[in-house]
């Protein structure tokens, strides 16, 4: 019981400190960096349910981001209909994309699986594209934003976060959990112990890209602005959603919380120059080399998380989370009983 | 009306027959043997039973009821069980995670998985191991853990694929009482092995096949002095 409550504790002090942290911050630009990490739990936690409990692991969530941004903005810009309404159409229409696609696509195993997700990814792209009179194409969709203030959105994607992780700590200790855990482990195993492993396949699809729309529509409400290439971006979003899988520890509930954190710390690092290190030399000693070198570290910042993510795989191969008693041995040097 | 028939199985992969009209009836209640040497066939027919493989013809009736168009996961609700060969622990799950994962096919709830689990470990003699992860075990456990799974499910009827290969003399022994007592509680066992002596002392009846083909089937003793088994076993000299 106590273990259990210890367990519930660092989670609801960070909740805590996030809750009051745009009273103590009250800056425009550190919410920002807030929602989108937060956004990012969403979509990294939807993807580790699918990739990290039911060993499906996808390469295209951004067709489901991009399908839930796509849903919410054409409303919108079409109907005039709010695009909080494109909220739960969002998420709705991921899954919809989700369904017939899962449907043909989960005969195929490992890797094979996770090319067919790559590929819808792109072909959605390109439909976005092509579909102009639609989507209006590369120019993109702009609506109005509902509120001029950043801190709605912070507490409305708040909710949404802890309304995303406490629906996997649901699933993941439930039924559903188990029979995704066994599926990933060997699925023959799993078909004979009588589990219908297409359909929880499909379960667990459904889940997860129900909650990657979301976030796609809560994109478009908060950014105001989409197009295809944003939205539906390989490197941006699909490969962004893997390593913060893979980073936080995929398998773990609170893993893409920490990854998600980690990638917003590493972008921001690098896009803001080192937290502006370089561009104080460079005022300093009036040296042009340093702002050259700016510039460089600024379009690096992909780099340093790929980086990273190798660091990663190397020394941690289940995550920082999945690997924490290992850091705490090696770093902290705190014996583990047991 | 028979409880489990295989009526004339056929399976063919490419132009090779693995089973060619193969045929036998199980009794309620008994430990039914099924024998051959290497590559005869004894797994498939398994796999035909459970439905991972599809028949070419034939007919599997399992409690009055056609079962070889169904899925497997259908299967094992129905109350076929099924341990494989080449052991399929869920890896990175404990023993009691492996059981509860397949104990949720009768029960729903978290509570009754548990219990149902943790009964079925019990009758297992799984419980020292419990809490370990089930890639940190050594074969004899795996196999067990096997059984236990598939006991789980709360077969009527339980396929063990070798589940005595390579134990030792006393775990050995051990594997044999377990069977029994997996008899002895109401499931009736179709067993594959090949340890003769396992396979003579607790099977009440066996049925032997070669090349996919039948060659025997009857007591123990009846098989032990059948000429084509002992053909297929000791070679021509021998019979």
């Amino acid at each position: 019981m106590l273990s259990e409550m210890k367990k519930n504790l660092y989670p609801l002090i960070f909740l805590l400190a996030l809750a009051v942290f745009p009273f103590l911050a009250r800056e425009e630009y550190y919410e920002h960096l807030v929602i989108l990490f937060m956004m990012w739990v969403i979509i990294g936690s939807s993807w580790n349910l699918l990739a990290g409990y039911t060993g499906r692991v996808s390469f295209g969530h951004a067709a489901f981001f991009g399908s839930g941004a796509y849903a919410a903005g054409l409303l919108t810009y079409h109907y005039g209909i709010s695009p909080w309404w494109g909220m739960a159409t969002g998420g709705l229409l991921a899954t919809a994309v989700a369904f017939p696609f899962g449907w043909i696509t989960f005969r195929l195993r490992g890797a094979y699986f996770a090319l067919a997700t790559l590929a819808l990814n792109e072909v959605l792209k390109d439909a976005a594209k092509i579909a102009e009179p639609l989507t209006n194409g590369m120019v993109g969709i702009l609506i109005m934003p509902t509120f001029s203030s950043k801190l709605p959105y912070y507490y409305i994607i708040m909710a949404m976060m802890v309304l995303t992780i406490l629906c996997m700590r649901l699933t993941v200790h439930s039924k559903l959990g188990y029979y995704f855990v066994s599926i990933r482990e060997d699925q023959d195993a799993a078909e004979s112990m009588g589990i219908n492993t297409t359909r929880y396949k499909m379960i667990s699809l459904g889940i997860g890209t129900f909650w990657t729309g979301l976030a796609g529509a809560f994109y478009m409400n908060y950014m105001g602005f989409i197009d295809p290439s944003v939205v539906f971006s390989l490197q941006d979003i699909s490969i962004a959603a893997v390593l913060v899988g893979i980073v936080g520890g995929a398998g773990t509930i609170y893993g893409p919380a920490v990854g998600a954190f980690v990638m917003i710390a590493v972008q921001e690092f690098f896009r803001s120059g080192f937290f502006g290190v370089f561009k104080y030399f460079g005022d300093k000693t009036g040296s042009a080399a340093f702002a050259t070198l700016s510039e460089f570290v600024k379009s690096a910042h992909a780099l340093g998380f790929g980086l990273l993510v190798i660091f990663v795989i190397l020394l941690l191969p289940n995550g920082i989370v999945g690997d924490w008693g290992k850091i705490k041995k090696r770093v902290f040097r705190v014996k583990t009983v047991g | 009306m028979s409880f489990f028939k295989a009526d004339n199985l056929v399976k063919h992969f490419g132009g090779l027959a693995a089973v060619n009209n193969v045929s036998f009836e199980v009794r309620k209640g008994e430990i039914f043997g099924l024998i051959g040497p290497n590559g005869s066939g004894k797994t498939t027919t398994f796999n035909l039973i459970s439905g991972i493989h599809r028949l070419n013809s034939g007919k599997v009736i399992f409690k009055g009821q056609e079962i070889h168009r169904l899925p497997t996961h259908k299967i094992c609700k129905l109350g076929i069980g099924r341990t494989f060969q080449v052991v399929k622990p869920l890896g990175r799950m404990t023993v009691l995670d492996n059981v509860i994962a397949a104990a949720f096919v009768r029960v729903n709830t978290m509570r009754e998985a548990r219990e149902l689990a943790l009964q079925t470990i019990d009758f297992c003699g799984l419980l020292p191991v419990q809490n370990l992860l089930a890639k940190s075990l050594p074969i004899a456990w795996r196999k067990r853990l096997e059984i236990t799974r598939a006991m789980a499910t709360r077969p009527d009827l339980l396929l063990l694929d070798e589940t005595s290969a390579g134990l030792n003399p006393t775990e050995l022994l051990k594997a044999i009482e377990l069977i029994k007592k997996i008899r002895d509680s109401g499931t009736t066992v179709i067993i594959i092995e090949h340890i003769m002596h396992v396979i003579m002392s607790i099977s009440d009846r066996i049925h032997a096949i070669n090349f996919g083909q039948t060659i025997g089937e009857g007591t123990p003793q009846e098989v032990a002095q059948n000429k084509a088994v002992i053909e297929a076993y000791l070679g021509t000299d021998y019979a």
